[in-house]
């Protein structure tokens, strides 16, 4: 489904993703790996948010497209995106959020107004209740809670009738119970729906009880591709390394006697 | 025991650089002001050999009946009205065609939203020049273009707001979030459905708090463009006063405030409601 040849990608001349070379079919993956580790990169390659460098994503055989074409926007609609913030229109009802997943349906002028036909107004209500949120469709986004902020993005994502959802880290700004409702939707939309789910996760425990494969970056490089099942504690560790730092980048503690003498 | 340190109390090179900078900002901006006394006559005896003779004008001088401004005369209460109605109208439509000239300025003035930095840099100086050409002069050359009467006035308001609304919309439009933008876009969107669904929401509320507040500023300045013949009751003014008639000059006047009062605490009430 997602051919990934020789991936690069960089950010001014900078590299964040090298060679990177991944199938990714039917199923449920997690990418894991270290804080910028590339996985937000890949996912956002994957649907044409970042430029790439050099190689190829293929979708279903085809060359994802340039920034901006109409071939990509034609590819981005069989990809729902589930982002970490949620990224719901704050000034929209919930039920407004879900239907901009229908605007690649419709027609360009009366999209842009917000003017949705009945049948997509219908399809986005029937998405809400499933992730539990009818009664809230007349809700202002910024007034449900993060948890629901989530399911509304899920809804969004689902009402492109996507083909893959791209969820870059759904659940970070979640507290647990809600981090289990998304999960339990993310894993029926794979489940019930057959559709390709592929989300960065944190927790190894929900990669776990969740993903079907596993896939690991670091420092911009694949570095494993395995089975849950398969996450040894060896793995990890090297994966995480030893005693990450507490603060990213900081240098070592310079001692007070040091400045002064400076 | 706590271990004695020796404790750097010396602030860093750029901290300071900061302070000498902000002296030097503060002494300029002292210069500024001292030379700007120089060629303007500012004198607090001239204004207090004055305040005799403003008293006399607007209260009255004894020895010459009917002088003063009150009490007010609103003989021609009707007309000042009628004339205040109109200036209000003026107000309307020249705030509304800055509106719709400020709208696609303001997104092509706005750095997310420009297509190009030559043309976001066009828009912001096109911009820079109708806000740096005041209602007035405006009015003036208006009035020469299209002749006397509100027409011409309202040009000028509308030309002039638009400069400045449109810099008020670019400025809202950066402050926009992204992530909302992108996420409509990774839909697939095409562009004026992002522009439509993904930015204008998040600028709706920016744009009409930001017109209504023009829109008081610029029942202000409608209620002097009848001083260059550009319609509106300040034509009334300008004739009373010029005619010695201060007490119906005093009517206007007191009209005037009465509805710049009544509008701009209805268009605050209205601007509360909107953030
Ligand atoms: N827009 C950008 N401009 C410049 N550099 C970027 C940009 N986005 C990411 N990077 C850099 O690219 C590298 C990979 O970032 P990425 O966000 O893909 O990591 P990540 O694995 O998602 O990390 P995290 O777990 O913290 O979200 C990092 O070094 C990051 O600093
Ligand atoms: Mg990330």
């Amino acid at each position: 489904m997602i051919d990934i040849k020789h991936l690069h990608v960089n950010y001014r001349g900078k590299p964040a993703l090298q060679d990177v070379t991944v199938h990714l079919g039917s199923g449920f993956t997690a990418i894991i790996g270290p804080s910028g580790a590339g996985k937000s990169t890949l996912m956002r390659s994957i649907n044409g948010l970042v430029p790439i460098t050099d190689g190829d994503v293929l979708l279903e055989g085809h060359s994802i497209g340039k920034p901006g074409s109409a071939a990509l926007r034609a590819q981005q609609r069989h990809m729902g995106m589930v982002f970490q913030q949620f990224n719901l229109v704050r000034r929209l009802s919930a039920l407004d959020n879900v239907l901009l997943g229908c605007l690649g349906r419709q027609p360009q002028l009366l999209g842009a107004l917000g003017l949705a036909p009945k049948a997509d107004r219908a399809f986005a209500m029937h998405l809400l209740d499933r992730v539990g949120l009818a009664e809230h469709a007349w809700k202002r986004a910024d007034q449900l809670s993060g948890g629901q902020q989530q399911r509304v993005g899920i809804a969004r994502a689902l009402a492109q009738q996507p083909r893959v959802i791209l969820a870059d880290e759904p659940i970070s700004a979640l507290d647990p119970k809600s981090s289990e409702q998304v999960m339990h939707i993310l894993r029926s939309i794979h489940e019930d729906d057959g559709l390709t789910v592929i989300a960065n996760l944190h927790f190894l425990d929900t990669v776990r009880q969740y993903a079907t494969r596993v896939v690991a970056l670091k420092a911009g490089q694949l570095v494993f591709d395995t089975t849950p099942d398969a996450l040894t504690r060896e793995l990890t560790r090297e994966l995480y390394d030893h005693d990450p730092p507490a603060v990213q980048g900081a240098e070592p503690p310079v001692s007070v006697n040091q400045l002064a003498s400076a | 025991m706590l271990p004695t340190r020796t404790v750097n109390v010396q602030p860093p090179p750029e901290v300071r650089r900061r302070t000498t900078l902000q002296m030097i900002s503060w002494a300029l901006i002292l210069l500024v002001i001292g030379l700007s006394f120089q060629g303007t006559e500012v004198n607090l005896k001239t204004l207090y050999d004055g305040l005799g003779n403003s008293w006399r004008y607007i209260f009255g001088d004894p020895t010459r009946p009917q002088s003063g401004f009150f009490p007010p005369d609103f003989g021609k209460g009707g007309v000042y009205l009628e004339q205040m109605l109109l200036t209000v109208k003026m107000a309307v439509l020249g705030t509304v065609g800055a509106i719709i000239l400020a709208l696609p300025l303001g997104f092509l003035a706005a750095r997310n939203t420009a297509p190009n930095a030559f043309v976001y840099q066009i828009t912001r100086r096109l911009l820079d020049v109708l806000r740096g050409l005041n209602e007035f002069v405006l009015a003036l050359i208006f009035v020469a273009a299209v002749g006397l009467g509100p027409f011409p006035g309202i040009l000028a308001l509308v030309f002039h707001t638009a400069g400045i609304l449109g810099k008020l919309f670019a400025e809202g439009i950066e402050d926009i979030d992204e992530g909302q933008v992108e996420a409509v876009k990774a839909t697939g969107a095409r562009p004026l459905q992002v522009l439509g669904r993904g930015v204008w929401p998040q600028i709706t509320a920016h744009v009409l708090s930001m017109s209504m507040y023009r829109f008081e500023s610029n029942v202000r300045a409608a209620t002097v463009l009848g001083l260059v013949g550009a319609g509106g009751i300040g034509f009334y003014i300008t004739e009373a006063i010029r005619g010695f008639d201060t007490r119906a000059a005093c009517a206007i006047l007191i009209i005037i405030l009465a509805t710049v009062f009544l509008l701009d605490f209805l268009s605050a009430k209205l601007r509360e409601r909107l953030t």
